[in-house]
């Protein structure tokens, strides 16, 4: 205990705060390592929690939820792609579109599930080493899509680094016109990057409605969309780096929220506003001390492909 | 099999176009929506569309018109200019809430006291209060290199905060009952923003929104701070040799959305809201956005647009009263307009063409 801070509680409820950031900007590097800005990931993740809740509450089973959640990520995401890739708008202007009307769609779909609360989605039982001093609650004390989170973030790591298909969606990234002239079917790689990093965010989306809040309001995502894109940057696109931003920024939400509860004289609001002047302040500090280096951001990133021949 | 060939120029004709297609297309898709939802979807668009301007209780709906169409003109024509550029400034909702902040903040440190000289003062403060917010990501930009669209998409979030904080603590009338909010600015004759002329909504948020047009539209077409402004954004590397400095663009672009976002928050705690509440803003900032583009960055684009989507408002409004539709399927119909326009906006720049393309 420090101030009235639990720092064991504090940690556990780190790794679930960071879950649904986590997650989406996984899935966003993805797509961003492909080449393409997807500024909707608010969007996809808010349609992802109100689907997944949906889902998890007719059918009655979370599972489901977090598979309709991730659904619906991907389907808004296809339509980015299918702006973007195929009617070559504008990626930044197509982003604030899928935002907005993720936004509105999920407001229209959530009115009937105001004040339900979703089936329970139980903490995995490891036995006896949840009793662990310590590491039991920091470690073996979570529901399984805290763990496949982690997973994920492995397999992207490793997907990206030593496999072929890996190789080919980075070069699609760094040159699309070299990727099509060599062969690669750059639109593909695109679409399914996209669509990878929609099913992410609307698996991150659901994870906040059907266990972090458990409840379904509107607007419910506050923002953590625009965090996981900034996450990325702050993590150079380095899916390992990604790890330690969005457990960072779950950090500086858990401590707030345990501030808030340990009776601290600061207005709520102002407490609340911590994630958001951190997201600005790390942003600062990264791109600072970036701005000589080597430009980590993929070369084509943000750029129209149309292939002239 | 169908390709695509990019135009050399950009097809003028299509430019005209592609808005009004997409304005289709959106009824269409939208009739589809309310037919999911149960609603006679011609009767829906009926009342959205038409009823407000030409229905039996349209005298009434028209003075909205502008109340609505005001502020959204006003932060769209300041968010075109740094879109033409290349800059994306999306926090202006959270220049809004901090104009609505600074210029209520000045009225309520002068309560009870009566003066000409108060609302011009509220002005210059909401003004300086957008503008601030808006330099915020400029100076980050200009120094550190931090992206202007996370940045001013954060401060959108502190700025709500903010907002909360002042309705419930400094900000709150003090002769509210414990109620959060603050006095209310329309029983304040010296702070008022008031109708101008009876039952048309014109107010001077109104007025400001037609002179910012005006402005824009000299700035863009006539002045060569606006040319700089084209080049940078269509062509940075001809930019750049022909001496424009970036830093400067990126500092006018995104103080001038700032400002006039602040004047539109202003304006509206100051007119039609009147109070401070933790939930005054209406996502003005957002669907600016939408505005901006509908109206293809070009001022009296922007006019027109502005008041379309202030009737999809009204019309969301009335058709909530009188057929139940969800206010959310409003948002969604205007979303679903931002994806037709930028799916058109294809013609614009590219035409078909039968058989493969050669090289």
């Amino acid at each position: 205990m420090i101030g009235g801070i639990d720092i064991v509680t504090l940690v556990a409820a780190l790794m679930a705060a960071s879950t649904p950031v986590l997650l989406a900007a996984t899935g966003e590097l993805v797509a961003e390592k492909a080449g393409v800005l997807n500024l909707g990931v608010e969007g996809m993740m808010i349609l992802g929690a109100v689907a997944g809740f949906a889902t998890a509450v007719t059918t009655g089973s979370p599972v489901l939820g977090f598979l309709g959640g991730a659904l619906a990520g991907a389907v808004l995401a296809g339509l980015f792609a299918l702006l973007t890739q195929f009617l070559l708008s504008n990626q930044t202007a197509t982003g604030l579109a899928l935002t907005l009307f993720g936004l509105g769609l999920s407001a229209l779909f959530g009115k009937g599930f105001e004040g339900v609360r979703p089936p329970p989605t139980p903490k995995l039982d490891f036995g006896p080493l949840s009793d662990l001093p310590v590491l039991g609650p920091i470690l073996f004390h979570h529901d399984w899509i805290v763990y496949l989170s982690l997973l994920l973030v492995l397999a992207t790591w490793a997907f990206l680094k030593f496999s072929r298909a890996g190789l080919v969606l980075r070069a699609v990234g760094e040159n699309d016109d070299a990727a099509h002239a060599l062969g690669y079917r750059v639109i593909a790689v695109r679409f399914a990057a996209l669509a990878f990093g929609g099913a992410l965010a609307g698996l991150g989306g659901a994870y906040l409605s059907l266990v972090r809040v458990p409840q379904w309001t509107e607007g419910m995502t506050a923002g953590a969309g625009w965090i996981a894109l900034a996450i990325v940057v702050f993590a150079s696109w380095k899916p390992e780096r990604v790890l330690i931003g969005a457990y960072l920024f779950g950090g500086i939400t858990a401590l707030q929220l345990q501030l808030q509860a340990a009776g601290y004289a600061i207005p709520v609001h102002l407490l609340s506003m911590a994630p958001y002047v951190i997201t600005v302040l790390v942003l600062v500090i990264l791109s600072a001390t970036h701005r000589h280096g080597a430009p980590a951001a993929p070369a084509a990133l943000g750029r129209s492909f149309h292939a002239s021949s | 099999m169908i390709t695509l060939v990019k135009r050399p120029t950009p097809s003028r004709g299509w430019a005209f176009a592609t808005p009004v297609l997409a304005v289709i297309a959106t009824m269409i898709a939208g009739g589809a929506l309310f037919a999911a939802l149960g609603k006679d979807p011609i009767a829906a668009i009926k009342v959205i569309f038409w009823d407000p301007l030409l229905g039996p209780n349209a005298a009434y709906f028209r003075g909205q018109l502008l109340v609505k169409a005001g502020p959204l003109i006003l932060i769209a024509s300041g968010l075109a200019v740094g879109f033409r550029a290349g800059i994306w400034n999306i926090g202006a909702e959270g220049q809004y809430i901090m104009g609505a902040l600074a210029g209520a903040s000045v009225a309520l440190a002068a309560y009870p006291a009566e003066s000409h000289l108060l609302f011009p003062a509220m002005v210059i403060a909401g003004a300086l209060g957008g503008w601030l917010w808006g330099m915020i990501p400029a100076v980050l930009k200009v120094f550190f290199g931090t992206s202007e669209i996370l940045v001013s998409l954060m401060l959108v979030y502190v700025a709500q905060n903010f907002l909360a904080y002042a309705a419930f603590g400094p900000l709150k009338n003090p002769e509210g009952f414990g109620f959060p909010g603050s006095r209310n600015l329309q029983q304040y004759a010296s702070a008022h923003n008031p109708e101008l002329i009876a039952g048309t909504g014109m107010h001077w948020g109104v007025v400001a929104a037609f002179l910012a047009v005006i402005a824009i539209y000299v700035l863009m077409q006539r002045h060569i701070l606006g040319f700089r402004i084209r080049v940078a954004g269509e062509a940075p590397r001809a930019a750049r040799f022909a001496g424009v400095l970036p830093a400067r663009l990126v500092m006018f672009c995104l103080g001038l959305s700032g400002a006039l976002a602040g004047l539109a928050g202003l304006f509206e705690v100051a007119g039609p809201n009147g109070q401070i509440t933790d939930s005054f803003n209406a996502g003005y900032g957002f669907t600016a956005i939408i505005v901006a583009f509908l109206g293809r960055l070009n001022a009296l684009g922007i006019l027109l647009a502005g008041l379309l989507m202030a009737l999809t408002y009204i019309g969301g409004d009335m058709a909530q009263l009188m057929l139940g539709l969800p206010t959310a399927a409003i948002q969604v119909f205007q979303g679903m307009l931002l994806f037709f326009l930028l799916g058109f906006d294809l013609l614009t720049h590219y035409r078909f063409r039968l058989g493969r393309a050669r090289a």
